[in-house]
């Protein structure tokens, strides 16, 4: 079979007004697929502008702050060493969605990296259910400027050192600082700036509502003449009883609503990383899904020009090599091995449901009966759209990916002497599998379980918190330096208690001194 | 729809600000690795930079994690021999069986025992030379007034292109053009309104002449608006410099050095050591010191920086030779005056045996009223002869500005040198 070739260029080099050649094809072709994405804003840079998106997590801007520059240290010296490669392009969830291309790709690294970043995350970004509730792409740049033009300013007011202390601790509970179960309100820049006076003052009435020491109404009572409606106080702050009625996840926003001493300035700050946090939330929940969602259209796209002769066999064998070596996994046993990768897994899986879709086996149809022989396109797009890697790979990993990447389970049990192999890639071992490997995935397994129970709103004021333990799994020795953080916003004494099945296991306390009180 | 954009040409070092902090913040390892460093390295080796290693659990950014314990489950790639129901022993080492990168948070860096980064030589030689500085400097009478700089100075009408002020020029070039065109704009208007008004007129009260040089008109008009010149040379303006006397510091370094027979090679390498570090300071901080070198045995003479730190010659010790030398080319060069006056000596000490009193009256009598701080370093594991206690001497009536140290080994000479040149006036961080 021979096709018509006529490359749009050929060799290694670039120039824009090839790039630009290139994704009106790509574009073309993603728009023949109903890939519905952002408009894009491609930005060719150099290294050591990568190695700065690197450094501050591949924001457009953000504020000052130390760990930016260990982490522009780090990468530094890694690159220079050798050690590791920058990556060849990074990718921005915002509308437009912003991809950063690095001047040294080759030709076809460049066109490459358009297909996986421009076409696949970006439709990604906007196809995601966890990206649509957690993320507002129009804002985020706009927020972001936002957010270093006002710790600037605290900085020129407040002293350098004390928004840095102040945003160490915050980033200590950066992880905890989402709200799962409700649907955040879009940030825009302009909006924040407006309401921030306004919500300063605000903030602090409500904080000191819940100190005063004025006794509480017994309940029953009307409310006094200007107090509260049931908006203003959605946690049931003033009626009386624990204080908060339920446990809270979300550390940062308690911290925000409810630290008996911060300064409103403080207030605002805790916000920001609180709601820069919840914008990557998404990304650590869909790691999997988002690389291998776009490795599949890079994969496909590269495919369709090389099929319609726009792209020499020189750049389809260039390709090749490097998209195997995106997608290699590994074993756990060789040199190289450093865990699962993301790219291989979430490939793997989305070249399986399309190949389930397009010709199943028997024991396809058995496994996925709803999905077996349906259309590729749609299946795909219904994957992309309503999972995070847990509920994606429970779903979607198939027996012949788990047999492909020779997937086994190890049980790790200090009590035990040994580990123990516990399922391999054969019939009884696929479920158990598929089980432990979303799991796996899941935030709520890799992440200790943290909630605060009580704020000693009528007592010392202290804080406790519950770690809900699980497998006996503890807390890592961080813990300490991570409550000593807590208990510097909070301004009185914290207390973790880690509990399983109802049992306390450990308690840990700061300031330390309090432990013998705290044990016994 | 996409927009490419080339950003390259943007500003580099975004992070150079956060580079700082995290640099500033940790200050203190970095000084002591710093110092570590500058005794371990040779010093002909300090134009480069230099490898920081910080012990991580120093700066780690401490999150809620799982620690080691507990039961969990791995899934892993790659079975070859594995069946179900296997035991394997546990690795050993590396925790849990890679189960600690399964996380994901296992960045580079992290996990290692130590962070280690690279500084470049400017931050190393700051590090290096924080927090010294020349003692008492003086701002002497400024005879010769050579040290000028430029400065902005407004604009002017004509200037190199290199200095243009395109600004500037642009707005003088609309301002131009606006006073230019107005009245043939004008003229214009009015010619086109005629030429209306007689167009509008019956076909028959209609004088054709009139047209036609209406027309001419307007046609000469526009003509004209065309012809002024987007930009004339008359709507140039350049930046221009005015060369400003800087008030300066005039001061000048007097490095005096041993190289006797007695010095051994290791006691010669140390005293080259402390001035070469002494010579840098100076070329970072004081631009605009002199430096002066002396070398003596018995015989002192003055010789250039290659001559000073490669020269090998030696013979026997007399130390007022040199001091003597010293004193000269100041009365001839260096006129106190006008001068800020400093000298460092390095010697091992052995002196010939009536010379030193002598080294004390010329210090006492002739240097020292002159000079703003005069810095020795004895090299030597032994015992003090007569120069360190003669020196005593001066020292005791010039606390202020007669410093005396011992060098031991190589690994006293940086602290010796920052005790030396520390800053005195400001309290130490």
């Amino acid at each position: 079979m021979s096709v018509n070739r006529k490359p749009i260029a050929t060799g290694s080099d670039w120039n824009f007004s090839v790039l630009e050649r290139f994704d009106e094809e790509l574009a073309r072709l993603a728009d023949e697929y109903r890939l519905d994405t952002y408009p894009n804003q491609i930005e060719v840079i150099t290294t050591e502008q990568m190695m700065d998106a690197y450094a501050s997590v591949g924001m457009p801007v953000g504020y000052h702050h130390w760990s930016f520059g260990k982490q522009f240290l780090s990468v530094e010296q890694a690159y220079k060493r050798g050690q590791m490669g920058l990556a060849y392009e990074l990718v921005i969830n915002s509308n437009p969605c912003i991809a950063y291309l690095m001047e040294e790709n080759t030709l076809m690294m460049q066109v490459l990296v358009i297909a996986h970043a421009c076409y696949g995350h970006n439709s990604f970004f906007k196809g995601n259910y966890l990206f649509r509730t957690w993320t507002d792409a129009e804002s985020i740049v706009d927020y972001l400027v936002f957010a270093r033009k006002y710790i600037a300013q605290c900085e020129e007011r407040h002293g350098v050192h004390a928004v840095e202390q102040l945003l160490d601790a915050c980033h200590a509970l950066q992880n905890y600082g989402v709200d799962r179960y409700k649907r955040p309100s879009p940030i825009s820049a302009e909006e924040e700036a407006k309401r921030q006076d306004e919500r300063e003052a605000y903030l602090q009435t409500q904080v000191n509502m819940l100190w005063r020491t004025i006794p509480e109404p017994p309940a029953g009572v009307a409310p006094l003449p200007g107090s509260l409606h049931s908006d203003d106080d959605p946690l049931g702050l003033h009626t009386g009883g624990r204080y908060p009625s339920e446990p809270q996840e979300n550390l940062l926003y308690f911290i925000e609503k409810n630290a008996p001493l911060l300064a409103p300035w403080q207030r605002e700050i805790v916000r920001i990383v609180r709601k820069l946090a919840q914008y990557f939330y998404p990304q650590r929940q869909t790691q999997v899904m988002n690389e291998g969602w776009a490795c599949f259209w890079h994969y496909t796209l590269m495919n369709r020009l090389y099929d319609e002769g726009k792209v020499d066999e020189g750049l389809m064998l260039e390709f090749l090599q490097s998209h195997a070596a995106v997608i290699n996994q590994p074993g756990f046993d060789s040199p190289y091995y450093s865990g699962l990768n993301p790219y291989a897994l979430g490939f793997a899986i989305f070249m399986d449901i399309k190949r389930i879709c397009d010709a199943p086996t028997a024991e396809d149809r058995e496994w996925f009966p709803d999905i077996a022989g349906s259309p590729w396109r749609e299946t795909l797009e219904f994957a992309m759209r309503n999972f995070k890697d847990e509920s994606f790979i429970q779903q979607f990993l198939s027996p012949k990916v788990i047999r492909d990447l020779k997937l086994f389970l190890i049980v790790d049990d200090d009590q035990v002497e040994m580990l123990e192999v516990a399922a391999i890639h054969d019939d009884r071992g696929y479920k158990r599998i598929r089980e432990a490997l979303s799991s796996q995935y899941a935030l709520s397994v890799r992440e200790p379980n943290i909630q605060v129970v009580e704020a000693a709103i009528r007592g010392d004021r202290s804080l406790t918190l519950h770690h809900i333990q699980d497998s006996r799994r503890p807390l890592g020795r961080s813990v300490y330096p991570v409550i000593r953080h807590l208990q510097q916003l909070w301004g009185f004494p914290v207390h973790l208690v880690s509990m399983e099945d109802g049992k306390v296991t450990r308690r840990y306390h700061w300031p330390v001194e309090e432990e013998s009180k705290g044990a016994g | 729809m996409t927009y490419f954009i080339d950003r390259r040409p943007n500003a580099k070092h975004k992070s150079a600000v956060n580079r700082q902090r995290f640099l500033e913040r940790y200050r203190k390892h970095i000084k002591r690795s710093v110092e570590e460093a500058v005794n371990r390295r040779s010093i002909t080796d300090m134009e480069r930079g230099e490898k920081i290693s910080i012990p991580t659990k120093d700066i780690s950014e401490p999150v809620f994690q799982h620690g080691p314990g507990g039961a969990r489950n791995i899934v892993a790639p790659g079975n070859k021999e594995f069946l179900e129901g296997d035991k394997i022993r546990r690795p050993s080492g590396q925790g849990g069986g890679g189960g600690a990168e399964e996380g994901g948070a296992s960045n580079q860096g992290e996990g290692n025992d130590e962070f280690a980064f690279t500084l470049s030589r400017e931050e190393f030689l700051e590090f290096v030379f924080d927090g010294l500085e020349l003692p008492h400097l003086q701002r002497k009478p400024l005879k010769s007034l050579e040290e000028i700089k430029m400065v902005r100075a407004g604009l002017a009408r004509d200037g190199v292109p290199s200095r243009i002020s395109i600004t500037r020029s642009m707005r003088e070039a609309y301002a131009r053009r606006i006073a230019m065109r107005a009245p043939i704009k004008r003229a214009l208007k009015e010619a086109q309104e005629a030429l209306a008004a007689e167009e509008r007129k019956d076909p028959v009260l209609r004088n054709p002449a009139r047209v036609v040089e209406l027309k001419a008109e307007i046609e000469r008009l526009e003509k004209r608006i065309d012809a002024i010149p987007f930009i004339d040379t008359y709507d140039l303006r350049y930046h221009q410099l005015a060369a400003q006397p800087q008030p300066s510091s005039q001061a000048v370094m007097f490095c005096v050095m041993d190289v006797s027979g007695s010095m051994t090679q290791n006691h010669k390498d140390i005293a080259k050591r402390f001035f070469l570090l002494l010579y840098l300071f100076l070329e970072k901080h004081y631009e605009k010191v002199e430096l002066v070198f002396v070398r003596h045995h018995t015989a002192a003479r003055e010789v250039n920086e290659e001559e000073f730190f490669y020269s090998r010659e030696t013979g026997g010790t007399i130390v007022s030779s040199a001091l003597n030398l010293v004193n000269k080319i100041i009365e001839k060069r260096y006129p106190a005056g006008q001068w800020n006056l400093y000298v460092a000596q390095a010697s091992d000490g052995d002196n010939w045996d009536d010379d030193s009193n002598i080294c004390r009256d010329l210090l006492v009598k002739q240097l020292m009223p002159q000079l703003q701080y005069y810095a020795y370093v004895e090299i030597t594991p032994h015992d003090h002869q007569s120069l360190w206690h003669e020196y005593e001497a001066v020292a005791a009536q010039f606390p202020e500005r007669f410093a005396m140290r011992q060098i031991v080994d190589a690994g006293d000479i940086y602290p010796v040198f920052r005790e030396l040149f520390k800053r005195r006036m400001s309290q130490e961080r």
